[in-house]
């Protein structure tokens, strides 16, 4: 298997004139070779179920990390702690700790909900006031009293219900 | 001959096949061979344990290996532990470790046994497990 650590170098061809002179055997002229786009290279993840990503995090090493990294090839009990983590830090980005942390983006989403509810709130008040007119006559506490007073004549529900507890004797509401 | 077709029946007979004896106990499967844990460990086992893997084999290996449904036995981290040791990866041995504590989950008792066994390659090569480096927690 090729190594793919490496820094991708692309070699299309093994000599730069060999693009440009017509040979016979060649069916295709070279226009040119395409700029390598980022999104086509190997990318950087922090993932749980692939630990070991395609690359390491950190690309170009500063001259301690270089030194560092040749450290790294002797024995590994001879590094510190701090050096060690520093060699974690320059391949990795996360930790599993750190990818696996919640964002507390649900009390964001909470916080909105209650808003919105609210302004909605504020939206149905006005509406009440400026929309809305009167309500019927018939919500007139004078009226409603003539139309309880009317069910009660009809025995409205007699058995269980609504006139079943009004006290004729008495004329009043049963205990 | 009928002799022949009756030697044959009680031969099938003595036979101790389940598939006789206890119907219901076995169900008509395919017939491929199961690898049993043995195999797959040591399969595994033998897979970092190549001398000259190289970093794409072992980055594939352990991605793979966490992509299964199991908490690699501590044969096989041992294994792919020394392969970054040959290969002068200990980010990719401390990593390996926390892979291994999130594939437990909630079975929060593997771990330490895990490490447990590990103990004594981890002193020999000298890594740290990420508790002892503290980035174990954010």
């Amino acid at each position: 298997f090729v190594s793919h650590n490496a820094l991708p170098t692309y070699f299309l061809f093994a000599s730069f004139t060999d693009c440009f002179s017509p040979s016979s055997k060649r069916q295709t002229e070279v226009r040119g070779v395409a700029k390598v786009e980022d999104y086509t290279l190997p990318a950087y993840f922090d993932r749980r179920e692939s630990p070991l990503p395609d690359i390491k995090f950190v690309q170009q090493l500063s001259p301690d990390q270089k030194s560092l990294k040749e450290k790294e090839k002797g024995s590994w009990a001879a590094l510190s702690k701090e050096e060690k983590i520093a060699l974690y830090r320059i391949s990795f980005k996360e930790s599993f700790a750190e990818m696996d942390k919640g964002t507390g983006e649900w009390k964001s989403v909470v916080a909105g909900i209650f808003f919105f509810i609210g302004f909605t709130g504020l939206v149905v008040l006005w509406q009440r006031n400026y929309v809305y007119g009167d309500v019927p006559h018939t919500f007139d506490p004078e009226y409603k009293q003539k139309e309880v007073q009317r069910m009660l004549d009809m025995r409205i529900n007699p058995v269980e219900g609504f006139s079943a507890k009004w006290d004729y004797e008495n004329n009043a509401w049963k205990k | 001959m009928i002799s022949a077709a009756v030697m044959r029946g009680i031969g099938t007979l003595t036979r101790t096949r389940a598939a006789f004896t206890a119907p219901l106990a076995v169900r008509c499967y395919s017939h491929a061979k199961v690898e049993t844990d043995e195999e797959f460990d040591s399969r595994w086992v033998t897979y970092f344990s190549k001398p000259d893997l190289d970093t794409w084999e072992l980055r594939k290996g352990m991605n793979t290996l966490i992509g299964y449904d199991l908490v690699p036995e501590p044969k096989i981290l041992d294994s792919a532990l020394r392969a970054c040791r040959r290969l002068n990866d200990l980010a990719s041995a401390i990593r390996i470790l926390e892979a291994v504590k999130d594939k437990s989950g909630p079975h929060k008792e593997i771990y330490p046994y895990v490490i447990q066994e590990l103990r004594p390659t981890l002193q020999e090569l000298g890594i740290s497990t990420p508790e002892e480096l503290g980035i174990h927690k954010v």
